[in-house]
């Protein structure tokens, strides 16, 4: 027998423990692979960066961490849970309780309001509407939008629209939260105040946050940065490296 | 999640109204040509229809329906009579005549000769004069589609000459009749009066019409008197169904029409079925966000029957209520006379929309269910 090269995820207190993470997608006739074997411990009560160039599998890797995007091999453990082991209403239903996400695409739903759009995740719980709506309210205020919430998606700004999503991940207080590019589309001074926010509402003691970003303008805000090149972690610490 | 599935679907007011729209129309289309083409068929069996007191129908053995008769010999009312069972018996002509009108037109109507007596072959009911008129010499009573046909400007027809083969009729009413498959004018005089107008052979008695005595099954009585008569009998409702069966396989007309009914109800099932499936496809996205952020399989596919169950009952009910102000609107026209709407057509269009939208739900969700929800958000 060979040495597993993977080391089994330790009993640790990491949050997110993934081993030996790969992800291929088929282009045409090709077979890429986008991620290689990626070894990772995220852990709770930091605000986790990952970086790298457009292309390099940062979308892929943190939409495996969350449990959307099955991994072609290796293992993610997410609290002590091997989510990919889950059956698929079993994994639907850990992400419900554990995850939350603001991806850049917000897919708001379109004829409910802002306020009911960010109760969501609530009433997918069972929460009754009024109640989850009363809930969605306060989070809104945390995130300064608290006089949008009864207007619908498309009579929102786009940064308005992010800040409604960012809402909606957080307000079941979820212990993951994964967060890809939310500066990409916003000035320098609101892309610190998203950052900002998030680092206030999303970082806890038992909570990991993990924020993809190539914006230079917000690294400092980070604890620890992970820098992703062509599906591999070349860099983990808590600056960027010299090089970049 | 309910609430959320329903604002989805009425959200847009627009694409609800669309959707409401399509299955209404679909729903009117498919009932409607069903309906029409049900109650035209059903024609067939007017003749019975048109004499709703007999519960037997005596033919000779080669009689296939009212229209499709051989007569028989007189006798055979007696030998009717003298069945165990049978309440009362009369004789009943029917025959093909040419008739020529006051204004020198000429026209094939069926004769039907009415026992002198009882009366018992008219129609229930008159919608002009008395069946009492039948007793005046030369007069016969015209059925009220047959009217219009005959009368196309609305005159009146009572008092109008006719030469009935040969022979003078007078019009002196008008019979409140379910209208032949062909719509032919009938006219009604008693049998001894319609023996003249019809000349013929010897024997010229159609059928012998019956009653059966308290107690006794129709079905038995027919038993029993082609037993002991030799003669076919038939029930009212075996003999409805015959003249049915007749014209479905006797004419292309329930082939071409029924190719039509089918057509409408391809067009209607598609129209119902690309509305809805344009809604689900344009919601794929908010549906697969759900799905990532924790909605179950399961609970998405509620979500879509009860958006499906909402449109889909709005829209047949929109649909249903049109079929019945269509039938309603041309009811007084004489070619939908009498059309009713049969109670399994508004259940074959529900369970045709029905079929549709879950069938359509169901295709338009696949995608979202089996694909990784992480390919909504790219
Ligand atoms: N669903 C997919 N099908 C095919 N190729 C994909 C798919 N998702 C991502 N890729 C490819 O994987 C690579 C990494 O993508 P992504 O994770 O989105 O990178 P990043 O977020 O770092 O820009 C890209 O080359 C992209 O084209
Ligand atoms: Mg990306």
């Amino acid at each position: 027998m060979t040495a597993d090269p993977h080391p089994a995820p330790s009993q640790n207190d990491a949050a997110i423990a993934t081993r030996g993470v790969t992800r291929d997608f088929k282009a045409g006739q090709r077979n890429i692979t986008v991620l290689h074997g990626i070894d990772l411990d995220i852990r709770a009560g930091e605000l986790t960066y990952l970086v790298g160039e457009s292309g390099s599998g940062k979308t892929t890797l943190i939409s495996i961490m969350c449990g959307i995007l099955w991994p072609t091999e290796g293992k993610v453990e997410v609290f002590g849970t091997d989510i990919y082991a889950l059956s698929d209403t079993e994994l639907v239903e850990f992400r419900l309780q554990n995850i939350g996400f603001i991806f850049q695409q917000y897919n708001l739903i379109p004829s409910i309001d802002a306020a009911s759009n960010a109760a969501v995740p609530l009433i997918a719980q069972g929460m009754p509407r009024l109640e989850a709506r009363e809930r969605a309210i306060a989070m809104m205020e945390k995130l300064n939008i608290g006089d949008q919430i009864d207007k619908l998606p498309s009579q929102l700004s786009g940064g308005q629209q992010q800040r409604v999503a960012i809402a909606r991940a957080l307000v079941h207080e979820p212990r993951l939260v994964v967060c890809d590019e939310p500066t990409a589309a916003l000035d320098a001074g609101s892309g610190r105040r998203v950052m900002d926010l998030l680092r206030q509402v999303a970082v806890a003691e038992d909570r990991a946050c993990i924020i993809v970003t190539h914006d230079n303008r917000v690294f400092d805000l980070a604890d620890r940065i992970l820098v992703l090149e062509d599906g591999e972690i070349t860099h983990d610490g808590t600056e960027m490296p010299e090089d970049h | 999640m309910l609430w959320i599935a329903i604002r989805m679907l009425t959200g847009d007011k627009q694409k609800f109204y669309g959707l409401v729209f399509g299955i209404a129309f679909s729903t009117l289309l498919i009932t409607q040509q069903l309906t029409i083409f049900v109650n035209l068929i059903e024609r067939g069996a007017s003749g019975v229809y048109n004499v709703p007191s007999a519960d037997v129908w005596v033919m000779d053995e080669v009689s296939r329906t009212t229209d499709v008769n051989f007569p028989m010999p007189s006798t055979a009312l007696d030998k009717v009579r003298a069945v165990p069972g049978v309440e009362w018996a009369v004789p009943h002509l029917r025959a093909g005549a040419s008739v020529r009108t006051s204004n020198g037109d000429l026209e094939g109507v069926s004769v039907i000769g009415v026992d002198d007596a009882t009366l018992i072959g008219l129609p229930r009911r008159m919608a002009q004069g008395s069946t009492d008129v039948l007793s005046t010499p030369d007069s016969v009573i015209i059925d009220d589609v047959g009217t219009t046909r005959m009368f196309e400007n609305g005159q009146s027809p009572i008092g109008e000459r006719l030469e009935l083969n040969d022979q003078r009729a007078v019009i002196r009413g008008v019979a409140d009749a379910v209208p032949s498959f062909t719509s032919q004018v009938t006219l009604y005089t008693k049998y001894s009066r319609a023996l003249n107008y019809v000349p013929g052979t010897r024997n010229r008695m159609s059928f012998v019409l019956a009653g059966a005595s308290d107690g006794i099954a129709p079905e038995a009585l027919t038993q029993a008197i082609e037993e002991q008569t030799g003669l076919r009998a038939r029930t009212r409702d075996q003999f409805a169904q015959d003249g049915v069966d007749f014209i479905i396989q006797n004419t292309g007309i329930p082939l071409n029409f029924g190719i039509t009914v089918l057509l409408g109800f391809i067009v209607g099932v598609a129209i119902v079925g690309l509305t809805f499936s344009l809604f689900i496809r344009d919601n794929v996205k908010q549906f697969g966000a759900l799905k990532a952020i924790g909605v179950t399989n399961r609970k998405i596919r509620g979500m879509v029957a009860s958006q499906a169950g909402l449109v889909g009952l709005i829209g047949y009910g929109l649909g249903v209520i049109g079929t019945v102000l269509f039938i309603w609107g041309f009811s007084s026209n004489p070619t939908f006379k009498g059309f009713y709407i049969p109670w399994q057509v508004p259940l074959i269009s529900l369970a045709a929309v029905a079929l549709i939208l879950l069938f359509t739900g169901w295709l338009a969700l696949r995608n979202v269910l089996k694909t990784e929800p992480a390919a909504v958000f790219r």
